[in-house]
C-alpha cells in the first residue's frame, strides 16, 4: 500500500548510535519497521537494539542489504552521511537531521540526483505507511491505514492534520514530510506523480506554508496533472515578511511566499484550502464523494 | 543573519572588490576626523540594517568640513523605523557614471546559485524587476562545478562593454567565492558603480547570511548586530527557542513552527491577535517552557498565554513538569489555556490535574477558549 517504503524496505539508520538515532530507531522497530542495521563510523560490530552496527553504508549494504537509509547524524556531518548514502547503492535516504547548510544542499542535491537516489528531506520527519513501515520520527499510533496521501513541509502540524484524518475515519496511504528547508530533496510535485498513480491513494493533501514558490507550483501542476481529489491548508497567514518562522525555508521575502498568493494558486487550481486543520476531512470527503 | 554596510564592504575588500575609501564611525568628531583623513567630499550614510534609509534622510552628501559635521550630526541622532541610528559610514564621494547592480543569491527552486545582474542598478531596482523583468538578466551556477569562465563571460557581456567586462567577470568570481566560503544567502553589490572609462566600484554592499551556516563561522557570528533582533529573540535563541515577537495579545507557546505558525492564524481566524511567534523544538525540556513563559509574560500587553503542545519527539509531561515549575517560580499575570495531546499524554494529564489545571485535547476549542479568558480577563 502507498508510495516508496512498504512492509519489506530494508532500514538503515545512520547515526544509530546517537541519542536521537537510537531512540527512534527503537521506535520504527515498535512499529513494525524492517530496519536491517545501523551506521556510525568507529563503532562497527556493535548491536543496538538487536541490530547489528557497521563503520560504513557500504558495508551495511553487502551485509544487510538495506535499501533505505534514514539519517539522524548531527548537522556538520550530515554532508558527508548524505553522499555515502548515495554512493552505496541505496534507493532512498530520509535525512532528519536540521540544519543543513543551505549551499551545502545544493551541491548534495544534485550530487543525490546525479546517482539516481531519491532524497526525502532535510529537516522533515520522515514518512510513514501506516500499519507497514514507518521511517522518521512521527508518532506511529495517530495514523490508521487507508486512502489519503498526505505531503507536508511541517512536523507537527502534520500530525495534527493525520489526527484529524484518523479521527473521521479517513486513513492514509503514505504521509511524507518533505522538510522545512529552502532546499530539499523531493517536492511536492514528485510525490503529486507518484500518488496520482498509486491505485491505493483516492486523495491526497497538501499541508503548505509561507516561503518559496514550491505551493504555487503545485497547483499548477494540479492542474494540469493531477486527476484525484487534492485539499490544501497553508500555514503563516498572520505572518510577517522578512521574518523566519522557525523553519529555514519559512520566509515571506521581496513580497513573495505569501500565504495569499499561495491560497490563491490552489483555489484557482481548484483545489479547496482548509481555515483550519479540523476542516481537511470535510473538505476531502466531499471531494471523494463527488 | 545581516550584516552592516561597513561590514560587508571589508568582506568584498577581502575578496578583492574594489570599494571606494571609507571607515565607520560612531560620533560626530570621529565622522569629522575619517572625512579629514579620507578627503572631501564624503558621503555620510546611516548603519541600520532595515531598507529605505535614504528616503528616510539616513543618506547625506557633505562638500565641507561644516557639512560633515551638520550631517553626522543629524544622521546619528535619527531613528530609521523604529531603530535608532549608531554608527555611519563615511565614505569618500565619487562620480558615477552610470550605475549597474550585481549579486549571487541561491535559486530554490532551480537549486542552483544565480547570479543576476542589470545595466539599470540602483535604488529602484526591485521597481524594475516587477516593471521591466527583462532588464534583469539571470546566470545559473552549477553548484557541483562551481562557475564556468566562458559562459560567465558571455552571460556579463550582455551587461558590461568590453572596458568593463573583465572586471565584471572577476567580481563575479569573487563574490561566488565569498558566497561559497562563508555560507551567504546573498551578496550583492547595488550600485555596481562605473566610475570612469575603465573602472567598477561597489559603491553599496548587502551580504546576507545562511542562519544554518552560522555554526561553521565563527568570525561570521562575531559580526552580529544586536538590532536585528529584540532581546527577548536573543534571550529565547540562547534557550533554544524560536521566538518571533509580533503585535498581539494573545501569547502562544507551540511546539514545532508549522504549528505554531497553524495556532496564530488560528487566533487570528476567531477575531484574536497572535501577540508572538514560539516554538519550543523537539525534545523540549521542563526547563525551556519556564524559559518561554518568563519571555511572554514580560510583555506588558498579554492578556492571555495559550500553550498547544502536539507531542512527538515532544513529551507531553515534560511539558506539564515545565508548567508546573513556572507556576512556582512565577506569578502568570493572565489566563493560561493549555491544549496537550500525543507522545506521554496520560501522564503530563495526570500531572496537571494534580496541580488542579487542566487541558484540552482539540486545537479550535482550546484557541476559542484562550480567547474567551481574554476577554473575560480569568
Amino acid at each position: 500500500m502507498g508510495i516508496l517504503i512498504d512492509s519489506n524496505t530494508k532500514v538503515l539508520v545512520q547515526g544509530i548510535t546517537g541519542r536521537d538515532g537510537s531512540f527512534h530507531a527503537a521506535s520504527m522497530l515498535e512499529y513494525g519497521t524492517n530496519v536491517v542495521g545501523g551506521v556510525t563510523p568507529g563503532k562497527g560490530g556493535q548491536e543496538v537494539h538487536g541490530r547489528p552496527v557497521f563503520d560504513t553504508v557500504a558495508d551495511a549494504v553487502d551485509a544487510a542489504g538495506a535499501d533505505c537509509s534514514v539519517i539522524f547524524v548531527p548537522a556538520r556531518f550530515a554532508t558527508a552521511a548524505l553522499r555515502e548514502a548515495a554512493d552505496s547503492g541505496i534507493g532512498l535516504i530520509v535525512c532528519i537531521t536540521e540544519g543543513v547548510p543551505v549551499l551545502e544542499m545544493l551541491g548534495n542535491y544534485h550530487y543525490i540526483r546525479e546517482k539516481g537516489v531519491r532524497l526525502i528531506g532535510p529537516n522533515c520527519p520522515g514518512l510513514i505507511n501506516p500499519g507497514e513501515s514507518k521511517v522518521g520520527i512521527m508518532p506511529g499510533h495517530i495514523h490508521k491505514p487507508g486512502g489519503i496521501g498526505v505531503i507536508s513541509r511541517s512536523g507537527t502540524l502534520t500530525y495534527e492534520v493525520v489526527y484529524n484524518l484518523t479521527l473521521k475515519e479517513l486513513g492514509q496511504s503514505t504521509c511524507i514530510g518533505i522538510g522545512g528547508d529552502p532546499v530539499i530533496g523531493t517536492g511536492y510535485i514528485d510525490l503529486l506523480e507518484l500518488f496520482e498513480s498509486d491505485p491505493d491513494t483516492k486523495g491526497v493533501v497538501i499541508i503548505g506554508e509561507i516561503g518559496g514558490e514550491e505551493e504555487e507550483q503545485a497547483a499548477e501542476y494540479i492542474k494540469k496533472s493531477v486527476s484525484k481529489p487534492v485539499v490544501a491548508f497553508i500555514s503563516g497567514r498572520t505572518a510577517p515578511p522578512g521574518k523566519r518562522m522557525g523553519h529555514a525555508g519559512a520566509i515571506i521575502s521581496g513580497g513573495k511566499g505569501t500565504a495569499e498568493a499561495k491560497v490563491k494558486a490552489f483555489q484557482e487550481a481548484g483545489v479547496p484550502v482548509a481555515d483550519r486543520p479540523d476542516q481537511i476531512p470535510e473538505l476531502m470527503k466531499e471531494k471523494l464523494g463527488s | 543573519m545581516k550584516i552592516h554596510e561597513y561590514q560587508a564592504r571589508q568582506l568584498l575588500a577581502a575578496y578583492g572588490i574594489p570599494v571606494p575609501p571609507g571607515k565607520v564611525a560612531r560620533s560626530t568628531e570621529e565622522a569629522v576626523r575619517i572625512a579629514d583623513e579620507i578627503g572631501l567630499p564624503v558621503v555620510i550614510k546611516a548603519q541600520v540594517l532595515v531598507g529605505g534609509r535614504g528616503k528616510a534622510g539616513g543618506v547625506k552628501l557633505a562638500r565641507t568640513t561644516e557639512e560633515v559635521r551638520e550631517a553626522a550630526n543629524k544622521i546619528l541622532t535619527l531613528t530609521i523605523k523604529d531603530i535608532p541610528v549608531e554608527a555611519v559610514l563615511v565614505v569618500k564621494a565619487v562620480e558615477i557614471r552610470k550605475e549597474y547592480y550585481l549579486s549571487v543569491t541561491v535559486d530554490r527552486a532551480n537549486k542552483k546559485a544565480v547570479c543576476i545582474v542589470s545595466a539599470s542598478g540602483g535604488v529602484d531596482i526591485e521597481e524594475l524587476a516587477v516593471k521591466e523583468p527583462e532588464k534583469i538578466l539571470k546566470h545559473y551556477i552549477d553548484p557541483l562545478q562551481g562557475p564556468d569562465q566562458k559562459s560567465l563571460r558571455k552571460f556579463l557581456s550582455a551587461a558590461f562593454s568590453k572596458d568593463l567586462l573583465d572586471q565584471a567577470v572577476e567580481a563575479t568570481g569573487n563574490l561566488y567565492r565569498l558566497l561559497i566560503d562563508k555560507d551567504c544567502s546573498l551578496v550583492e553589490i547595488n550600485p555596481y558603480a562605473q566610475i570612469d572609462e575603465t573602472t567598477l566600484i561597489a559603491a553599496d554592499a548587502k551580504i546576507n547570511f545562511d542562519d544554518n551556516g552560522l555554526p561553521k563561522h565563527a568570525e561570521v557570528e562575531a559580526m552580529r548586530t544586536a538590532e536585528e533582533y529584540s532581546r527577548e529573540e536573543i534571550e529565547a535563541k540562547e534557550a533554544g527557542l524560536s521566538f518571533v515577537s509580533l503585535e498581539g495579545d494573545i501569547g502562544c507557546i507551540v511546539n514545532g513552527a508549522g504549528l505554531a505558525m497553524a495556532t496564530m492564524d488560528l487566533i487570528k481566524l476567531f477575531g484574536g491577535q497572535p501577540a508572538n511567534f514560539l516554538d519550543v523544538g523537539g525534545s523540549s525540556s521542563p526547563q525551556k517552557v519556564l524559559t518561554a513563559l518568563q519571555i511572554l509574560t514580560r510583555n506588558k500587553n498579554l492578556k492571555a498565554i495559550l500553550i498547544n503542545i502536539f507531542g512527538g519527539i515532544t513529551r507531553c509531561d515534560d511539558i506539564a513538569k515545565g508548567i508546573l515549575i513556572a507556576r512556582e517560580q512565577i506569578d502568570l499575570p493572565v489566563p493560561l489555556v493549555i491544549r496537550l495531546i500525543g507522545t506521554n499524554e496520560k501522564e503530563g494529564r495526570a500531572l496537571l490535574e494534580q496541580a488542579g489545571l487542566e487541558a484540552a485535547s482539540e486545537m479550535t476549542a482550546a484557541v476559542k477558549k484562550v480567547l474567551e479568558r481574554a476577554k473575560a480577563g480569568v
